[in-house]
């Protein structure tokens, strides 16, 4: 059967993160073997003892020739082994595998709500541009860009939280509270509330200012003219007629956004005493636990690569021209 | 104004969909409301300049404008503000508005010098690979695209850890990770320039190729490469912010994200304490953005 275009994309496509999956091994291997000190320091922790050492430097290959020792790694990482938290006692996937979970969940709520909530916000400015409604929010995009997410974060919890006492400003759960069943999830959740949100507002922003830009091209596009004219709703004009064709850029800048907004979580989580991977980076920076940390970086920059991967895909599939072009 | 847009039929295309959108009333993209975001961003841009100057000021005269040593006791511990101490003091008794003062200094070297650098680095590859097209410009693309896929603030988060934190090791960091949105822009201006009728005439009259691309080519991309620089500037100041708030900044330089972090224990009795070098923050990233988002025609930019 002869390959459609479309198939030769996606093979394109998976063909070229290939090489760059493999590039961000070859950076931090390589910022391992610049940085000053013995490389198995890196890979083991600092205090082991010969023996030890002597043991993972056979399991990393460090006695052999630098392209062999790449090779070696390369393995090593393509199994899911990172190294291991000499000073946590425990191979990295795992230290790191505890932690992931409760980070997930904080970004995915964060991408969830800034999705939905900057589309909405996009096509209310795009509805009557130019208009006041635009305006303020060209403005206050603009502002959220600016502002640096820990100090939204605390300032969320001085109003909110101990002003207010709306929300719970430190930890995931309460230890007063119900440990299992649908109490657990309720308690989760407004622990969840605002450091989510704090998150999710200059995803917001980002998101709304595409939306608003592609809402008003679409807008301008002939086949409104047609939808008018048939006498359609103002309503439907804009969510069934302009909205699907300006989402495109939307979905496209969520891969790309997946780096900022887990850097964003990282720090989110330090403001709120969320225990994700924010929390586990800065103890790993203060005890110079460097396999932990070359072991985020990859992680990250491999699922950043992923997701990119994915967006792309996705974007091919609803937009059928890509896979032509 | 600049006035290479390439003449391609999606830009032609584009322009008629406008003058076709001009003569509809109602919603859409009338011209009347494109003149009214520039009339507005003319007016912010002199609020930008304002609130740009008001931090260049601060980091310029920070010796003079500072009424305390920023690391030495200046009062009783965590004063609230009060005229002898503007924003009040921390735990140890310093004060707060020196400290903001004086970071104000190391927000803005910080931002300068790794925006320049990217912007001399992303410069140098994006004319090299648009001028020269071909392999090259297949393999510094491909490096390029790899670089800005990298997640800037992890990278800048393991090497300060390897490398040992501080100044120099955070600007060559991020520099290092910052320059691939400048080269693609000036790749892509280089492109469509190239093509132009200007630039074969020079070639015509036997220019060499550093003549014609200082003289013919550099003057288009300028302003582009101006305008990505600021905003680097104001993303920098940001991600160092960030960096100092998680402990990753330099510890014996006064940094908003430092004092942010301090902050971060007495949030229940020393509110001063967060809100301010926050708000340092929001004025100098907003700041400038405003003003150099007035530079640009582009209201793209800013959603990199």
């Amino acid at each position: 059967m002869k390959p459609r275009l479309g198939d030769r994309y996606i093979f394109n496509r998976i063909w070229q993160t290939a090489p760059m999956l493999l590039g961000v091994v070859v950076v931090g291997f390589a910022l391992v073997h610049i940085a000053p000190g013995d490389p198995i320091l890196a890979l083991a922790g600092e205090d082991g003892d010969e023996a030890y050492y002597e043991q993972m430097r056979e399991r990393f290959g460090l006695d052999e020739p630098f392209l062999q020792q790449l090779g070696t790694y390369l393995g090593r990482v393509a199994q899911g082994d990172l190294g291991m938290s000499n000073i946590r006692g425990r191979p990295v996937i795992e230290v790191i595998g505890d932690r992931l979970p409760n980070t997930l969940l904080l970004a995915g709520t964060a991408l969830v709500l800034s999705t939905f909530g900057g589309v909405a916000v996009g096509v209310w400015a795009a509805s009557r541009s130019g208009g006041l409604r635009d305006r303020a929010v060209s403005a206050s995009t603009l502002f959220l860009y600016a502002l640096p997410v820990f100090w939204l974060g605390q300032i969320a919890i001085l109003w909110l939280g101990l002003r207010l006492g709306w929300f719970p400003v430190q930890g995931r759960t309460d230890p007063r509270a119900a440990a299992t069943g649908l109490a657990h999830w309720i308690d989760v959740a407004h622990h969840l509330a605002l450091p989510s949100l704090v998150l999710a507002s200059q995803e917001v922003a980002i998101v709304a200012r595409l939306t608003r830009t592609g809402m008003i091209e679409e807008l301008a596009a002939p086949h409104i003219d047609v939808a008018r004219s048939k006498g359609l709703t103002r309503r439907r004009i804009l969510f069934a007629h302009a909205l699907p064709g300006s989402l495109l850029p939307v979905v496209t800048v969520i891969g790309n956004r997946i780096g900022h907004l887990v850097s964003g979580a990282v720090v989110v989580e330090i403001v709120f005493g969320w225990p994700g991977i924010g929390r586990l980076l800065v103890a790993a920076t203060n005890d110079r636990d460097i396999p932990v940390l070359l072991g985020l970086f990859l992680l990250i920059g491999m699922s950043v690569l992923i997701a990119n991967l994915i967006t792309d895909l996705t974007y091919a599939r609803l937009d059928p021209r890509i896979k032509l072009g | 104004m600049r006035v290479s847009t390439p003449a391609s039929s999606s830009a032609d295309r584009s322009w008629r969909r406008r003058l076709a959108a001009g003569r509809r009333r109602g919603f859409g993209a009338d011209p009347a409301g494109r003149l009214a975001r520039r009339r507005r961003f003319r007016g912010l841009r002199w609020l930008g300049a304002a609130m740009t100057a008001t931090v260049a000021l601060g980091a310029v005269f920070a010796a003079r404008l500072a009424p305390y040593n920023p690391f030495s006791l200046a009062g009783p511990p965590l004063a609230e503000p009060s005229r002898a101490h503007l924003m009040g003091t921390d735990a140890l008794g310093r004060d707060l508005f020196s400290a903001i003062v004086y970071g104000a200094r190391t927000s803005l070297a910080v931002g300068l010098s790794t925006a320049l650098a990217a912007a001399a680095i992303g410069l140098l590859i994006g004319l090299v690979s648009g001028y020269l097209g071909g392999a090259v410009d297949g393999g510094l693309m491909r490096l390029t695209e790899f670089v800005q896929i990298i997640p800037r603030f992890f990278l800048a988060i393991v090497v300060l850890a390897m490398f040992g934190e501080g100044y120099v090791n955070l600007v060559i960091v991020l520099a290092a990770s910052s320059w691939p949105i400048i080269a693609r822009a000036v790749r892509s201006l280089v492109l469509s320039e190239r093509e132009r009728p200007h630039v074969d005439a020079a070639q015509s009259l036997g220019a060499t190729r550093r003549r014609i691309i200082g003289r013919e080519i550099l003057p288009a991309v300028w302003r582009t490469v101006a305008v990505m620089t600021g905003l680097l500037v104001a993303d920098t100041i940001l991600i160092e912010a960030g960096l100092s708030f998680l402990g990753l900044g330099d510890p014996d330089q006064p940094s908003w994200g430092l004092l942010a972090s301090t902050a971060q224990q007495h949030l229940r009795t020393a509110w001063w304490l967060a809100l301010f070098p926050g708000l340092a923050i929001v004025v100098a990233v907003l700041g400038v953005n405003l003003l150099v988002d007035s530079w640009s025609e582009d209201d793209t930019l800013l959603t990199r």
